[in-house]
Parts: C-alpha cells; sequence; structure tokens
C-alpha cells in the first residue's frame, strides 16, 4: 500500500521522499488535534474530579 | 517504502494468487499503521500533554502575576518578611469574590511537591479548564479563606499532571494558596480514598452533610490510583493562617513566589 502510494507520487525521488515526510507531517498534525483528544476519551486518566464531571 | 519486485517471470502467479498477496500485504500495512499510531497515542497521551499544559499553566501563572503587579505593587523589596507566623495576626481571612468560569482565582505552592511546584487555580472543574489550566475550584464550594470547604480537582496523569504526588503529602504539610488579596497557609491533615461518587467530600465539612462549618477546609481530589480512576484520592487540609498581600508572602515560599510571579 505505501509502496503502491510511494510508486505514485510525482516527480524525483528526492521530490517524492519529500512530499511522503509532508504526508506523514500532516497524518501526525491531524492525530494530534482530532484523532487523539477523541481517543483520549476511551481512557480513565482525566478522571479527577468528584460526582458529574461538570459541576453545578 | 518496500520496494517491490514486479512480476517476475520465474513462477509468473496465477492472478488469483497476486491478489491474495496484495490483500494480506495491505492488511499487513494496515495494522502495522494502527500499532503505531497507537504507541503514538500512548506517547501523545502520557508525556506531550503535560508538555502542552505546562506551556500554557505557566501562561496563565504570568498572567495573573501581570494583574497583581498592576493591582497591588508587592513590598516584598522593602522588608523581607524575615518572622514567620509566632504573633502574627492579620485577624480574619479576607474572602475574594468568585471569577467566572476559567478565570484565574491564585496559585498554589506545595512544597512537598518540589521548590517548583507553581500551579494556577482555576474556576470551574469541566474538561477544558482540567485539561489545560491547572487545578479546577469546584464552583458551588467557598472560596480561599471563607468558613466552609474550598475544593479544587486536578489531575494524577496526564494534562499536567498537577497532583501526581498527592499521596506523598504528610499530616502537618504546608500548602499555600495565593490570591490577589494574600496568602492563605493550609496545613495538610489526611488523605482519604473514596468512590467516584462521594460528594459528600465537598460539603462545607466534608463527608459532614448537613453540618454548620467553623473552620475553612482545604479539599483537593485526584484520580486514584494512579494511570487508573476507579477511585478518587482526597487530601483534606485546613487553614492555619493568612496573610494580606501587603505584608509580602510567608517567608517559606518567598522565594517560588518571586519566581512565580517576579517575570511578570
Amino acid at each position: 500500500m505505501y509502496a503502491w502510494i510511494f510508486r505514485h507520487l510525482p516527480g524525483p525521488l528526492w521530490l517524492r521522499i519529500l512530499i511522503s515526510l509532508v504526508l506523514v507531517f500532516i497524518a501526525l498534525v491531524l492525530m494530534v488535534q482530532f484523532l487523539f483528544p477523541w481517543m483520549s476519551h476511551f481512557t480513565q486518566f482525566t478522571d479527577s474530579t468528584i460526582g458529574s464531571t461538570d459541576q453545578p | 517504502m518496500v520496494l517491490q519486485e514486479k512480476a517476475g517471470p520465474a513462477t509468473a502467479p496465477a492472478p488469483r494468487r497476486a491478489l491474495l498477496r496484495g490483500t494480506i500485504q495491505v492488511l499487513g500495512e494496515l495494522l502495522i499503521t494502527a500499532g503505531v499510531i497507537l504507541l503514538l497515542f500512548v506517547a501523545w497521551q502520557l508525556w506531550w500533554t503535560n508538555v502542552e499544559s505546562d506551556a500554557k499553566q505557566t501562561q496563565v501563572i504570568k498572567e495573573f502575576a501581570k494583574d497583581l503587579g498592576s493591582a497591588a505593587p508587592t513590598p516584598a523589596a522593602s522588608a523581607p518578611p524575615a518572622k514567620a507566623a509566632a504573633g502574627e495576626d492579620f485577624g480574619k481571612p479576607v474572602v475574594g469574590t468568585a471569577p467566572g468560569h476559567a478565570g484565574t482565582i491564585g496559585i498554589m505552592y506545595i512544597p512537598r511537591f518540589g521548590p517548583t511546584y507553581t500551579r494556577p487555580i482555576v474556576q470551574g472543574t469541566s474538561q477544558d479548564v482540567l485539561d489545560t489550566l491547572g487545578l479546577g475550584h469546584y464552583s458551588n464550594t467557598a472560596m480561599p479563606g471563607a468558613v466552609g470547604n474550598f475544593a479544587v480537582a486536578g489531575h494524577r496523569q496526564t494534562h499536567g499532571a498537577v497532583l501526581d504526588n498527592i499521596h506523598t503529602l504528610v499530616p502537618g504539610d504546608k500548602i499555600y494558596v495565593q490570591t490577589k488579596d494574600g496568602y492563605y497557609v493550609y496545613v495538610f491533615r489526611n488523605n482519604q480514598i473514596v468512590m467516584p461518587s462521594r460528594t459528600d467530600v465537598l460539603e462545607p465539612v466534608p463527608t459532614q452533610p448537613g453540618v454548620a462549618p467553623t473552620e475553612s477546609y482545604l479539599t483537593m481530589t485526584s484520580c486514584n490510583p494512579r494511570f487508573g480512576a476507579e477511585e478518587r484520592i482526597i487530601a483534606y487540609a485546613l487553614l492555619d493562617s493568612w496573610r494580606p498581600a501587603a505584608a509580602g508572602p510567608p517567608a517559606e515560599i518567598a522565594a517560588q513566589v518571586a519566581a512565580a510571579t517576579g517575570r511578570g
């Protein structure tokens, strides 16, 4: 799959390596911004309050 | 990543076998990707959220110190508070008014947690406060110094791990709360481990609903055990003394206060 993507990137080798690095970076940013905060709801580390999390 | 040999002439596999091999390869790569993402998630949760929150909390303290500076210039430089306590009495503690949601109430200093333990106390215990801003004040409980219960929550792990060492407190340990009005000195009394549903620890007299308070309590709640949240660990402290802002910080934390607010 990754080999297939790499083969279909345009340009010479150095450009394709550069594009892959940029793609990996974009994937990382998206994960940190959206995926990980969402996943953290399934862990329990962040429950430190008593009763409901949203106290009146 | 892995360069594939293109359909060698040697065996010439049937199209079905090629398809099967391709499917298995894609599946394998997806599974490896999922594994890498999970490892990254663990690193993000246990390490990166702390980095982010520490930076944010330092920022909050800076802003709070800036407000302090404009409100009342610290006279610390003129006369260092040489003698602590012993006969000092500044009367009844001033009780500030509660700020709006996510407003900064003050700074907490706990020498037991290390000489650099300086965390903001922010109004509210919702996720947005606790995840970035530090210790969250249960907004339905008393303010520092008031007769009753000043209750705060903080993360044991992740997002700054502000109360990671809560179990290391020893009876008699001082807990300092600095607000714009002054310094409130609480003395740690005991720990308690309870179930998350025990809201009575937030009562004006902790765990005694309906009893009228005569003293000022500080109650801190966090997850228990570490890296879990099946229970809550509660730390109770009692107000020992207070100093108005004009009198300068207590001698024990003078250096910490200077380090935390001096930059402002």
